[in-house]
């Protein structure tokens, strides 16, 4: 029986782009001129370099540090100076180093201009090995080699290519969907499962490979077919003369496989019944050809085709999963690659072969796995899979639209250079040990690839919004010469994304307001504004910190009952405080001096939107005093200062031990976690039952692994779930629309929670039947 | 009176299939004068025209070499013939059926296949003739088991190929299928149908492939104008598939040891018809013959998964695509053994497509 080898490059990469483009245009490869900045980036500090090579398309990895500002805030030395007059902390920018890996996808035609180019901008010298893969690595390794003086190391393309695939599969969240026929969201992301093995991957390139991968570095070739891609190709282009495999495809779209295929019924004249098979499958394919007399179109022939092979890979890969016991089958190769017709029919095949029992997978980064492990192969002294990893929306293209027949501009463009980058995260992000099903759990509330309303209203909603926030980034830094030009960059990044996302909302996994949130992040720091709300967080920091004696005295003031209801107050109150969202921008902006008490009146009087306070009260009368709880905490200023401090005080009377967790980096008017250790030494300074709880450890600081205004309990910093799983935390305190709306609404925790928030955007108040300034707050108990 | 004998004559097995209808007959060779003269006479007539041609109209054809003689069946005594007919010709069939008023004969007329449901309406109105419709499956089973056990005129049904994997020294040898359980049944038609049997009366329907010898014989049709399935099988002889195929030693140069891959094996079917050149290089019997190798792989490929989930080391493959086709044959036996290590083992049967009429026949008698 023909079983396929591992995987063929030369012909794999010569069918993924259909010829389109490449050969013959020598003349072309000299004409284009690259932009620095937008191609090869950070290639003066790049290193360890690693090529993949297929017939039309070249995949180039770079591993490189980039430098770029970050703000860092530093306790002044107070002793002896006018506290009334200075400000709390400085705040200094200073330049950080991060890693950050590179991939950049062109065509073949491209590969002399771009090694010219990253000759001239390579000023690394101790780079002295290239690695490479696929076919095409045989045929350029002399050019390579004298072009930029690297010696090539060659890897093995399947080893190449699981190993990418391991990785895509561990760092990138949303990286595997299906694919759904005729549904409004092409594309179903799915959640990243924490254990990624045993699974099936299915290599469609001229010949099917079907390799099981067990373990990080067990895999084994288990079979193939020799029916692929290049059979689609060679007997599509004999059938119909067509060269081209895009083309092929497009006939393949048009076509009606039932002129050409003999069906069930045209055999039994309507279903077999007896064993359930309806008419309408095909009995034999190419059946209705067997006459030398009729003529039949390409199209319908391009379709017959097609459904056959994809059937055919379909069954196969059903009867090898089943063999091996697997469910998860991973499709890639150039016959799968953003191509919707194929994924289609894959999907469908794998669906009746598997009756409904495994479903075909995609992956986002596919085209890359190859590039992506030869890579590693080069890095393994590096440790990179210690490290975790995060996709860089604003460095990387998104998946491009598959449909051949929208945007053909960008099929173009992505053809050209497409990109992918993913920066090294500092510190290894591990799930919530607190989540109930970390396998099912979802951090988004609305999936805007799904809801066409909401993305249209969000979408809408950044992009007015976009002039402010680009504004506020050129103000926070007035002493910068040339603040305004790159808040200018900024915008016109972050909008092009929007653009992108209103017709592609798949671009990036599943669109979610925190996916919006997190690529503005991303923009803002690409065009060097790592915190542009510093200030604004020093001053309210330090107005917040006058109050937090009196508000402390009013508290304890109070009777207990009273007291708890004034806490809650407070932390909703504090929550109003948020930079995010427009309609407090505005107040704040004209207002200056709005107050924690007038926040207080804003708030809608119970029952609030969503209010179980009674059960919470409830469970503070009755129950036992908690273990530990864990807080997440949103807002700078009056809300971490005088809304969360001040309940963390009372926890900490009751015998609670509390983890306050702040963000890694800075998103919005967010607290960091640096700023929080300087909040928290202050308010020690003032507060007895602070500061010792400090002292007794009973009051712990810890960081989230975040920099983004919404909470990921799957992508958490590994120091927390230590703490959290020591600590025996029972009760989980998450507060601000962006951590318990946007995301965590419908999180399920194995321990008591509180979410708690005030709805400052009117479409989401109205959405959840509400007013602006509703008050969302949600206390669950497991159900034992 | 013997209860066999109340079956009136004459006894038909009728499986109509996606491109040709098979039809057994069987000839009593015991008749009395007494019954001689009680026949009536279109009885007789068709009996005479059956046995005395060989071929029936343009497209009709009696495979005599597999007419299974001196055979005892329900108690009589007589031959079974093998008659084969383009299921396009089905509305003529019907036709002389009338003319040959059939319907006056008061016998059941017992079908199988798809056909048996796609023209019973027609059988009705244009022929006045009830179908009794049987189920193809089992009619197959019935018919596989039956023939076996009958043997073919004192030799054997099933064989196999000996040393498949060398050219030189491979052998078709009678295989004896004495205790056929559990079997893989691969029935190669138009399209696939591959069943486990575990006993007379337990089987399942495993999977089926679209790709079956409809595939072969259309594609050929498409690729090379040939019109007929003996032309198409004639051109493959003469061509070779290496020049249409890529193969494993195309593009390693030799072995895939990694993944153990041996540089002959085919990596992509049709792989070397991406390039401009080579489609221009090949001829006509080349494209035949891979087609040809493509489809059998193919099956072998999906028969050997099948053995394999169904945990069952004999695949008997049967039906008419593999008629005259001993290319098939020896590449299917020959595949099985090479990527099992020698663990499943290829068989085939003389009777190929008859065995669903067969089936069918033996549900009349046994219907009685």
């Amino acid at each position: 029986m023909p079983m396929r080898p591992s995987k063929e490059w030369v012909a794999i990469k010569m069918a993924e782009r259909g010829g389109r483009g490449s050969g013959g245009h020598g003349s072309l490869d000299k004409s284009i001129t690259l932009p620095p900045d937008e191609i090869f980036r950070n290639l003066e500090n790049a290193k360890r370099f690693a090529i993949d090579i297929g017939g039309s398309l070249t995949k180039l990895a770079y591993y490189s540090t980039v430098q770029h500002k970050v703000a860092r805030v530093r306790s002044f030395d107070h002793s002896g100076k006018d506290i009334e007059h200075e400000p709390l902390y400085e705040i200094s920018v200073q330049e950080e180093i991060t890693a950050r890996l590179h991939f950049i996808k062109f065509e073949n035609t491209y590969i002399e201009t771009c090694l010219d180019f990253i000759k001239d901008h390579l000023v690394n010298t101790e780079t002295k090995v290239i690695k490479a893969t696929g076919g095409g690595a045989y045929k350029f390794k002399d050019l390579i080699e004298k072009k930029l003086g690297l010696k090539v190391d060659k890897e093995d393309v399947m080893t190449c290519l699981i190993k990418g695939c391991n990785f895509v599969l561990k760092n990138i969240p949303h990286e595997v969907f299906a694919y759904q026929k005729d549904s409004d969201t092409e594309f179903r992301f799915q959640t990243n499962h924490p254990n990624i093995f045993p699974y099936l991957l299915v290599n469609i390139g001229s010949g099917v490979s079907i390799v099981k991968v067990e373990t990080e570095d067990k895999f084994e070739w288990i079979g193939g077919s020799s029916i692929g891609g290049g059979t689609f190709w060679g007997l599509g282009a004999l059938l119909t003369k067509t060269k081209k495999f895009d083309e092929l495809l497009q006939l393949a779209s048009k076509g009606q496989h039932t002129n050409v295929d003999m069906l069930v019924k045209d055999v039994y004249g309507g279903a077999y019944q007896t064993l359930g098979l309806s008419g309408n499958l095909i009995a034999s394919s190419f059946g209705k050809s067997t006459t030398a007399d009729k003529e039949f179109s390409k199209e319908d022939m391009a379709k017959s085709l097609l459904h056959m092979i994809s059937n055919d890979i379909g069954q196969l890969a059903c009867l090898y999963a089943k063999l091996h016991n697997l469910d998860k089958i991973y499709f890639g190769g150039f016959f799968i690659r953003g191509h919707p017709v194929t994924m289609r029919t894959i999907t469908y095949s794998i669906n009746f072969f598997s009756k409904g029992e495994v479903q075909a997978l995609f992956l986002r980064h596919e085209g890359y796995l190859g590039a992506i492990g030869a890579f590693l192969k080069g890095a393994e002294q590096d440790n990179p899979n210690q490290y975790s990893w995060g996709e860089n929306y604003a460095g990387s293209s998104g998946l491009m639209s598959t449909s051949p027949d929208v945007f053909p501009m960008q099929r173009t463009r992505s053809g050209t250079f497409d990109m992918f980058e993913m920066d090294r995260l500092e510190r290894p992000l591990v799930n919530l040990p607190l989540l109930k099903d970390p396998s099912t759990y979802i951090p988004d509330t609305v999936d805007l690839t799904d809801d066409a309303m909401a993305r249209k209203y969000w979408l809408t909603c950044f992009e007015e919004a976009l002039d402010g926030v680009a504004k506020r980034a050129a103000a926070s830094q007035p002493d910068s010469i040339d603040a305004s030009e790159r808040a200018e960059k900024f915008r016109q990044k972050y909008w092009n994304k929007l653009q992108t996302l209103r017709q592609q909302p798949f671009a990036y996994g599943t669109l979610t307001v925190r996916s919006l949130l997190d690529t503005r992040e991303h923009c803002l720091n690409e065009f060097n504004f790592p915190d542009p709300y510093s200030k604004v967080k020093q001053k309210e920091n330090g107005i917040a910190l006058k109050c937090f004696q009196s508000v402390i005295e009013s508290l304890d003031s109070l009777g207990w009952e009273e007291r708890q209801f004034a806490l809650v107050k407070g932390l909703l109150a504090g929550n109003v405080f948020d930079w995010g969202a427009k309609a407090v921008s505005d107040v704040l902006e004209s207002e200056p001096q709005f107050g924690f008490e007038e926040a207080k009146s804003k708030l809608q009087e119970r029952p609030w939107l969503e209010d179980s306070y009674s059960q919470w009260l409830e469970r503070l009368k009755e129950g036992p005093p908690h273990k530990c709880a864990l807080i997440f905490a949103d807002n700078s200023g009056i809300d971490i200062i005088l809304g969360v401090f001040p309940f963390v005080r009372e926890l900490l009377s009751r015998g609670t031990e509390v983890i306050l967790a702040c963000n890694s980096g800075p998103a919005l008017n967010d607290v960091t976690y640096s700023e929080s250790l300087i909040v928290t030494e202050r308010i020690a300074a003032m507060d007895p039952v602070i500061q010792s709880a400090l002292r007794e450890e009973k009051l712990l600081l810890v960081q989230t692994g975040s920099s983004s205004p919404c909470l990921d309990l799957s992508r958490l910093d590994k120091g927390l779930a230590v703490l959290v799983r020591e600590r025996e935390t029972d009760l989980v305190i998450i507060e601000g629309m962006g951590r318990a709306i946007h995301t965590n609404y419908y999180a399920a925790l194995k321990c008591e929670s509180l979410k708690l928030a005030v709805i400052k955007n009117s479409w989401l108040a109205d959405r959840l039947g509400g007013k602006i300034f509703s008050v969302i707050f949600k206390y669950e108990v497991p159900c034992k | 009176y013997k209860l066999v004998n109340l079956k009136v004559f004459p006894w038909f097995g009728l499986d109509i299939g996606g491109t040709l209808v098979k039809l057994v007959y069987f000839e009593p060779k015991d008749i009395t004068a007494e019954e001689e003269e009680e026949e009536v006479e279109n009885l007789k007539s068709i009996r005479k025209y059956l046995t005395s041609n060989v071929a029936y109209g343009s497209t009709g054809i009696r495979d005599v070499h597999l007419e299974l003689k001196d055979l005892t069946l329900c108690g009589r005594k007589g031959n079974l013939h093998f008659i084969r007919f383009p299921t396009h010709d089905m509305p003529a069939f019907i036709q002389m059926g009338s003319e040959k008023h059939f319907s006056s004969l008061h016998t059941t007329l017992c079908a199988t296949g798809g056909g048996a449901y796609k023209f019973e309406q027609d059988f009705r109105t244009m022929g006045d003739l009830q179908l009794c419709k049987l189920d193809e499956l089992d009619c197959l089973i019935k018919g596989v088991l039956y023939i076996d056990s009958v043997g073919f005129n004192g030799r054997s049904e099933c064989y196999y190929f000996e040393n498949p994997t060398d050219a030189e020294r491979c052998q078709k040898l009678p295989f004896n299928l004495e205790n056929p359980y559990p079997l893989l049944l691969v029935n190669i038609g138009s399209g696939v149908s591959i069943l486990a049997v575990y006993s007379k009366e337990n089987y399942k329907r495993v999977t089926g492939t679209s790709l079956g010898g409809g595939t072969f014989f259309g594609l050929c049709c498409l690729l090379t104008g040939c019109s007929t399935f003996e032309e198409a099988l004639e051109m493959a002889s003469h061509g070779d598939s290496t020049k249409v195929d890529k193969l494993v030693r195309d593009i390693y140069g030799g072995d895939y040891e990694r993944f153990g891959l041996p540089g002959w094996a085919v990596a992509s079917s049709f792989g070397n018809m991406m390039s401009k050149e080579k489609r221009e290089s090949v001829s006509k019997e080349d494209l035949a013959r891979a087609t040809l190798v493509t489809i059998t792989n193919n099956i072998g490929s999906i028969a050997r998964m099948c053995a394999l989930n169904e945990n069952i080391n004999r695949v008997v493959f049967v039906g008419n695509f593999l008629r005259i086709n001993t290319i098939s044959m020896r590449l299917l036996a020959y595949a099985l053994d090479y990527w099992s290590k020698g663990q499943l083992k290829a068989l085939f049967l003389e009777h190929e497509g008859y065995f669903g009429a067969v089936g069918a026949l033996l549900e009349l008698l046994g219907s009685a």
